[in-house]
């Protein structure tokens, strides 16, 4: 029994200090930005939140620069960059692509100066490869506070909004004739998208973040039609994502080549794929079943 | 700045800049920016792979490149379609991320692939860059009439299978990728397929102008660019980012002023 355990869960799992404290921290981001995602994934705005998680990648790098903490970084330009979208038209549903394309051209060209700037040109490798793909198991436990405070204020953002939202996301002129302020509440919730691409940023990086943003969202959706349900289903799928690809990194230090951790990222992206076409394939059997 | 190693830098950026400037035409006229982005960036995650097993460059690109506008065509004919580009896109960077973990010596090379190196192109690079981008063209030519008509009225295009044509372009979009990202990293591609084709169709309305406007100022972004980048050493993503951004922020300015008048 005990050596089955340890094949399954390498020895010192639960008490490593950094495990501990990358599952917390993990799970805390992935249930906000698993949530929040659901009206991502209703409004098709998944560009809008892989932009800002990329754009915040410049935010990341310039906090480098500045030497303080990469999440106040990538939550500043995050939040800057979704009042750009807002500003040249998010909000049309022709031109929010083009917006969103125009915005994120030029995030990419800051970062690039800022991750030139802000290091020897030979040796951008750790600032680069950290700001781009992140660990989880790189948190210090000084984050924890403004993590949670963050979470705590996405959260409050899309519960606020949460009905006026629904309707605005489901029906935009049914919102309009019906007096609520549209363009308002998208904005709302494009800031509390942009605190949790944020945070989801620092987890498992910039241009990962997607995968909590987005794909827990949409297995969840594809699984129940109630808004509700879909934010608790999602938070569930992202969090146990997140644990399980946790788990797996720490195990892969005995896969070959030997010696080696495998990164956090990568299983938590790969895991949230799988999930998310595994639910597809339910979804097909239960129509075929219907017929 | 015209010497040796520069005149490869200038022949290959211009070339990138007229694929460019003429497939981004047709992914702002049908809003695929997402895919614009996500077929070049993931992508990046096949160089690393490629540099791994000691393969070259150029395949590991385009057999990611491809892989992945299969995979968002396929994964986007059932279910949303931004959603499938963006799980593609963060599946192929997930698999960068860890092809990188087992290199050591790839820092310089992710900034170059992601930022851009244009200065630095030797001349074994220059010729398949110079085929690709001519079958590139030979392929949007084919593709003009359907691709306009469907983008234009995706209701009304008879006789085109909606998803094929799809799929062709976004074949299209890969090959593009596998062209210049090697030589011009993934942020400047993007900024040169947006940018640009998104000033012109600000200036005018008919398909055939607006698609030799946006080459033209693809190819203006780009040799500003490289002249900048030169003279200061900052990295030529940065100038082509903002001169591109400026371009659409002028024709916004345009079409207001328009508006005003009348």
């Amino acid at each position: 029994m005990q050596s089955v355990l340890h094949a399954i869960v390498e020895p010192g799992f639960f008490s490593s200090q950094e495990v501990q404290l990358a599952a917390l921290l993990g799970g805390l981001v992935a249930i906000v930005a698993a949530g929040v995602g659901v009206f991502t994934v209703m409004r098709g705005q998944s560009f809008a939140g892989e932009a800002l998680g990329d754009i915040g990648a410049a935010g990341g790098s310039s906090a480098y620069l500045v030497g303080i903490s990469p999440l106040w970084g990538f939550a500043v330009i995050s939040v800057a960059a979704a009042g750009a979208m807002e500003l040249i038209g998010i909000q049309r549903a022709r031109g929010r692509d083009l917006a969103t394309g125009i915005v994120l051209g030029a995030g990419f060209g800051l970062t690039a100066l800022f991750l030139y700037l802000g290091s020897d040109y030979n040796n951008t490798s750790g600032a680069t490869v950290s700001i781009l793909f992140g660990s989880a198991f790189a948190l210090s436990p000084s984050d924890l506070p403004l993590v949670l405070g963050l979470g705590a204020l996405t959260v409050a953002t899309v519960v606020t909004l949460y009905r006026p939202l629904l309707l605005v996301s489901v029906s935009p002129e049914l919102a309009a004739a019906r007096g609520v302020p549209v363009r308002l509440v998208g904005f709302g919730y494009l800031f509390a998208m942009a605190v949790a691409v944020a945070l989801s940023a620092v987890t498992i990086g910039a241009i990962l973040s997607t995968a909590l943003l987005v794909g827990p969202a949409a297995t969840a959706l594809r699984l129940t039609r109630r808004p509700h349900r879909a934010m608790l289903v999602a938070a569930g799928t992202g969090l146990g994502c997140t644990w399980l690809g946790l788990l797996l990194a720490y195990d892969s230090y005995y896969w070959p080549p030997h010696g080696h951790n495998w990164p956090v990222s990568f299983f938590v992206v790969a895991l949230v794929l799988v999930v998310y076409l595994t639910s597809g394939w339910s979804r097909i059997g239960r129509q075929a079943r219907h017929r | 700045m015209f010497s040796g190693f520069m005149v490869n830098a200038w022949i290959v950026a211009t070339l990138v800049a007229i694929v460019g400037g003429a497939i981004g035409f047709f992914i702002v006229m049908r809003g695929s920016a997402f895919v614009a982005h996500a077929i070049p960036n993931g992508s990046f995650a096949g160089a690393a792979g490629a540099s791994l097993v000691g393969a070259s460059t150029l395949l590991g690109l385009g057999v990611f490149a491809v892989g992945g506008a299969l995979g968002i065509g396929l994964l986007g004919r059932r279910g949303r379609h931004d959603v499938a580009t963006a799980l593609a896109l963060v599946f192929m960077l997930g698999l960068g991320a860890l092809f990188l973990s087992f290199s050591v010596e790839y820092g310089p090379a992710v900034f170059s692939l992601l930022f851009g190196e244009v200065l630095g192109i030797s001349d074994n690079e220059l010729w398949p860059t110079i085929g690709l981008s001519v079958l590139c063209l030979l392929v949007l030519a084919m593709l003009w009439r359907p691709l306009l008509l469907a983008s234009v009225l995706p209701d009304s295009a008879q006789g085109v299978d909606p998803f094929k044509l799809e799929l062709a372009f976004l074949l299209l979009v890969a090959l593009a990728t596998t062209m210049t990202v090697p030589v011009v990293g993934t942020a400047l591609i993007f900024s040169l397929m947006i940018g640009p084709p998104a000033a012109a169709r600000a200036f005018t309305v008919r398909p055939g102008v607006a698609l030799g406007l946006s080459v033209l100022i693809a190819v203006a972004t780009v040799w500003a660019a490289i002249a900048l980048s030169y003279s200061t050493d900052w990295p030529v993503g940065t100038f082509v980012a903002a001169i591109s951004t400026g371009a659409y922020a002028a024709g916004r300015l345009w079409t207001f002023a328009l508006r005003k008048r009348r």
